[in-house]
């Protein structure tokens, strides 16, 4: 990819050795190296650096046998750039990206203004261009305004670098409406994303129902809430044959639904974040606003279920749901308080704890944070293969630590996760061949 | 004003705040209900007023309209000696954008001894709890808890019929929004009690059997053998189609009537927090029952069980507070 940059500056190759290589896509796992030149990868494999295999005049980075994967391509994120930037910025997220293996991010369109046309799609790309940390992409909404009524203009908003097309933190309510989003996206056979839960059954609720909120006082949203949004939006599935994705599923029945489509052949994926795996409702306590999320934590049965899910691969993919909030959104009574958690800087440590517990294989869970979304929204990252962007995160498996939400880089502090112990740390951070972030020795 | 008659009794109550029922130990509650009931007789004499609180000072901040809870904190704070504040804090300056949290950095400025907090949403008393220096009581936040409602209606309850162990007491009305059937229920069940709740579904919020006690949804079938039956009271704007389709069909099902309670024991008491919907949930000649009905007398209890629940969390030395107390 010669460019006007190697002109200015002649290009110097980028050697990894000493590494654990780790590629989900082709499913390596050895002992070896990697080269990279210009922003691509050129070479890797277990005969770089050890003996030879450098090019000459070469920045050589020891990996210290820890792993070198893929960087992260998280599929689920809010920057909240255009309209909130005293929650975060494409800047402050990407620079939080950076510190957690992510390389590639997607953006809901609920900013302000919403991204429903070719303007905010544009947008988006140039401030990604000028912040060169995380590569940045953005969905589109599905209807104008969020309002769930018109449907925006799917086909020039891909054009213009739409990857796919959501109502973000909004479920497409209308039967009718969602129906022809999915027809109408079939012209381009684009992917259309649902946030699965019934507007109206979930009306009003501030967590999941049952024991808990009752105990707490407080309105409940029925689990039953997501599986009934899956089944209808199935059926417009099965009528329309669009490509379909389940953004952060959270309940044991859609799982189970979403398996049984599968089977059937629809073309139906899904991607859940590490609260609705590694944390249940109970973490709410004495109403910790910072565990209110979007869908709300649920009981342990369903936890569980997830967990499983993304361990035998039924769900496809992992994503942070990045939802930044500031105090002023969070110091208040649970019932009025904003739900999402920042989640991009711990994104790669809390889903490792699926493999240090044995319960997940670490190839596997790569994969879900890497090869799968980016092959779902048609990105070429995600891979180390010769010629692929050399976008990579080394990192270290067993390094235990402890999530500090103070020390997080995000604008917003909101994590579920404060004070948690976790074992993985992410090293470095490159992305085309540019060490974005690196962590204190 | 006479001087402390008497050494005080010890407390055995050691938490910094009064929150809520749950988590509190039976030794805890029937601490809270003796020094309460030593009040009762104090509150019947000419001179009512001693000076235990003297020089102390108590904030009733009131984020929801309260006549009856808010007159019975300041008559409770005024006959132990306090200066009591009232601030009702008016919907308009929470819209201007003063958070709670600005609120209790105000108040932290004013040294108050006790707060007395009621708020609309759940677990906003125990948020500004976490952040004023003062003890807080929780006067009643949103569905969640009230806690000296609980206490009254137990001391009522004790007084009457001698204990709370292996009664029998339904709690009827609107479960799902209702703090007063949370606070009761922790109670009643930490004492020994057995509890029904009847409620239509649609005001039976999810999970109740799990606090241990019995749903229903045929109040004749419920009230069968219940030594105490306890009203709630249903907003009127939950029963025009939302919760309830009408007035009539509530009251006909669930309202209180000389013929539903025929199936309740002959001694049973009726027991109401107040302000009554006469004609909604209950029947006006069973209220005013002299017989039957304590609704007079849980208002009485009302005022000694504040009395108590003050004197606990300012009596207690400051070396027993916990520096960083949970509750």
């Amino acid at each position: 990819m010669p460019g006007p940059k190697s002109m200015k500056q002649p290009p110097r190759p980028l050697a990894f050795v000493n590494a654990r290589l780790l590629d989900p896509a082709s499913g390596l796992d050895t002992a070896g190296g990697l080269l990279a030149m210009d922003g691509v990868i050129t070479d890797l494999g277990p005969q770089i650096g050890t003996n030879g295999g450098i090019p000459e005049g070469a920045e050589v980075i020891d990996c210290g046998g820890h792993c070198l994967a893929p960087g992260l391509v998280d599929m689920r994120v809010q920057l909240r750039e255009p309209g909130e930037e005293h929650k975060e910025t494409i800047a402050t997220g990407s620079a939080a990206g950076a510190a957690g293996g992510v390389t590639s991010m997607v953006c809901l369109p609920n900013t302000d203004p919403v991204i429903d046309d070719v303007a905010g799609v544009e947008f988006i790309a140039r401030r990604a261009r000028e912040t060169k940390r995380a590569k940045i992409y953005c969905y589109g909404a599905v209807t104008k305004g969020l309002a769930g009524r018109d449907l925006v203009e799917m086909g020039l908003l891909w054009e213009s670098g739409a990857l796919a097309f959501t109502d973000g933190v909004a479920a497409v309510g209308n039967a009718r409406v969602m129906h022809r989003a999915l027809s109408y996206a079939r012209t381009f056979d684009l992917l259309v994303l649902q946030h699965p839960e019934e507007p109206h059954l979930a009306e009003g609720g501030a967590m999941n129902a049952g024991e808990v909120a009752t105990r707490l006082g407080l309105s409940g949203i029925p689990p039953e809430a997501e599986v009934m949004m899956i089944e209808r939006d199935l059926h417009l599935v099965a009528m329309t044959g669009a490509r379909y994705h389940v953004a952060h599923v959270s309940t044991a029945a859609a799982v189970e639904a979403i398996r049984a489509a599968k089977a059937r052949g629809l073309r139906v994926t899904c991607d859940t974040a590490p609260p609705y795996f590694a944390l249940n409702e109970n973490a709410v306590g004495d109403y910790r606003t910072f565990a209110k999320l979007s869908p709300p934590l649920r009981g342990e049965d369903d936890r569980r279920a997830v967990a499983a899910a993304v361990a035998d691969g039924t769900i496809d993919c992992v994503a942070s749901d990045h939802a930044p909030h500031d105090q002023d959104s969070k110091r208040v009574p649970f019932a009025q308080a904003a739900a999402g958690g920042v989640g991009l800087e711990t994104l790669l440590p809390v889903t490792l704890e699926l493999y240090h517990k044995g319960e997940a294989r670490l190839l596997d869970l790569l994969a879900q944070m890497t090869c799968k979304p980016a092959d779902l929204l048609g990105l070429p990252q995600g891979r180390l293969a010769k010629g692929a962007p050399a976008d990579l995160v080394l990192f270290d498996l067993d390094a235990p630590g402890r999530i500090d939400a103070d020390r997080l880089r995000s604008k917003s502090k909101n994590s579920p996760f404060d004070g948690r112990p976790i074992q993985g740390r992410v090293l470095r951070t490159i992305v085309d061949g540019r060490t974005v972030f690196e962590a204190d020795a | 004003m006479t001087d402390d008659r008497d050494t005080p009794a010890p407390i055995l109550y050691t938490h910094r705040h009064l929150l809520g029922i749950e988590g509190l130990s039976p030794i805890e509650i029937t601490s809270l209900l003796d020094l309460a009931d030593s009040y009762v007789e104090q509150n019947r004499q000419a001179d009512k007023k001693r000076s235990l609180l003297r020089g102390r000072t108590i904030i009733n901040l009131f984020f929801e309209n309260s006549t009856r809870t808010r007159t019975s904190f300041e008559l409770a704070g005024k006959r132990l000696g306090a200066d009591v504040i009232n601030m009702s804090v008016a919907w308009s300056s929470i819209k201007k954008g003063e958070t709670l949290i600005d609120t209790a950095m105000t108040l932290n400025a004013m040294h108050s001894d006790v707060l007395v907090v009621r708020h609309p949403d759940s677990g906003a008393v125990n948020l500004l709890a976490q952040k004023v220096d003062s003890a807080v009581i929780n006067a009643g936040d949103g569905s969640h808890e009230h806690p000296t409602q609980a206490l009254l209606d137990a001391l009522t309850i004790r007084r009457r019929k001698g204990r709370l162990d292996g009664l029998l007491v339904a709690i009827c009305g609107d479960i799902r929004h209702s703090r007063v059937a949370r606070s009761n229920i922790h109670l009643l069940t930490a004492m020994g009690a057995r509890v029904r709740v009847i409620a239509p579904p649609t005001l039976m919020p999810s999970g109740i059997e799990r606090l241990g006690v019995e749903p229903f949804s045929d109040m004749r079938r419920g009230l069968e053998g219940c030594d105490i039956v306890m009203m709630l009271r249903l907003q009127t704007e939950r029963m025009q189609g939302s919760f309830v389709p009408s007035i009539r069909e509530y009251f006909h099902f669930f309202g209180l009537d000389y013929e539903k309670l025929s199936r309740a024991k002959p001694d049973a008491l009726i027991m109401h927090p107040g302000p009554m919907n006469r004609g909604v949930e209950i029947d006006s000649e069973v209220a005013d029952d002299i017989d039957r009905s304590v609704i007079r007398e849980q208002v009485e209890m009302g005022v000694a069980v504040r009395m108590a629940c003050l004197d606990a969390l300012t009596r207690r030395p400051e070396s027993n507070r916990p520096a960083d107390a949970a509750s």
